[in-house]
């Protein structure tokens, strides 16, 4: 278990702890039955192709909630996820299957942040961060942004 | 279509307009199977006995977690074939999403999602002229509190 992140360890500009994903089509089949999102944009060719994609690509919401692993990992047990909203601007396409478990060699995505702006509020410490989630090339296909409420240090 | 306006009259009619309201459980295997979507080994997602044991007392949803529960009533594509309905283009696109996570939510709790047009816009894209809808769902729970609340964007062109 990592340390518990307070409010005072965090400055403008501090790092969220980052978060490595690797988003394959085995992931994106799992991804479309726990989520419900049948759209065939994410696992038929023909289809995607016929949609100007080019290829089936990853789920927004999988990567909106790889961006909220991102943050719920970072605050800890005693950190507090308050909004997060991202949008989806760039397509990612999966790495296909090498074996049943293992993908074939390609792009690793990160999910990174950083923090924008802390302040106190109705008792609360919060701290604002802007975040994303970066393909293999460094672009940031899905930007967005996270408010969170940290513990505090008890003053001595 | 005055000065080839995207929005409809029916389409400026829908604002604020709640559309459609479901009543769903959340159920501890929907949250497991999420969780392992995700790739998140959060025991609070994954672990009954684990999380049985933490303030929160049952495994608990991880954050956006309104997919399989609420798709079941299948929102998203009764909202579109009525945005289309009202004359709102064909293709379309999920542009984002923003949440307010008020209160948790677990397993067991029956939740009530009441969808509405929060706004309707348009603008000139690099994929022509661009139509941009917030539809805004607001979760309560069975004690009357509310959870949770989203704001989708929807893009049609």
């Amino acid at each position: 278990m990592a340390k518990q992140v307070c409010y005072e360890d965090v400055e403008l500009g501090t790092e969220v702890t980052p978060l490595a994903k690797i988003a394959t089509t085995r992931m994106l089949v799992q991804w479309a039955g726990a989520s419900g999102d049948f759209n065939p944009l994410h696992y038929d060719e023909d289809f995607a192709k016929a949609m100007g994609v080019g290829a089936p690509i990853v789920h927004g919401a999988l990567k909106r909630a790889w961006l909220g692993q991102l943050m719920t990992d970072w605050i800890g047990e005693d950190g507090r996820l308050k909004k997060l909203s991202c949008q989806y601007r760039g397509m990612d396409y999966p790495r296909k299957m090498k074996t049943m478990e293992e993908p074939r060699d390609g792009e690793t995505w990160w999910c990174k942040g950083k923090v924008i702006k802390k302040y106190e509020e109705g008792g609360e410490h919060l701290v604002e961060c802007e975040i994303w989630v970066e393909n293999g090339k460094g672009d940031r296909t899905t930007p967005g942004s996270a408010l969170v409420a940290l513990p505090a240090r008890k003053k001595k | 279509m005055a000065n080839g306006s995207l929005i409809t009259e029916e389409l400026r009619k829908l604002i604020g307009v709640t559309l459609d309201t479901i009543v769903f459980k959340v159920e501890e295997g929907a949250i497991q199977r999420y969780g392992q979507a995700i790739g998140d080994p959060n025991p609070l997602y994954n672990d009954p006995d684990f999380a049985r044991k933490t303030k929160y007392g049952r495994l608990i949803a991880p954050p956006g977690f309104t997919g399989w529960p609420v798709k079941v009533g299948r929102p998203t594509e009764k909202l579109f074939a009525f945005l289309v309905k009202a004359g709102a283009p064909p293709r379309i696109l999920d542009g984002g999403i923003e949440f307010e996570f008020v209160e948790p939510i677990g397993a067991g709790d029956v939740l009530t999602a009441t969808t509405k047009i929060a706004k309707v816009g348009e603008r000139e894209t690099r994929l022509g002229k661009t139509m941009f809808t917030t539809a805004e769902v607001t979760f309560v729970n069975q004690k009357g509190n509310v959870v949770l609340r989203s704001w989708a964007t929807i893009i049609q062109f």
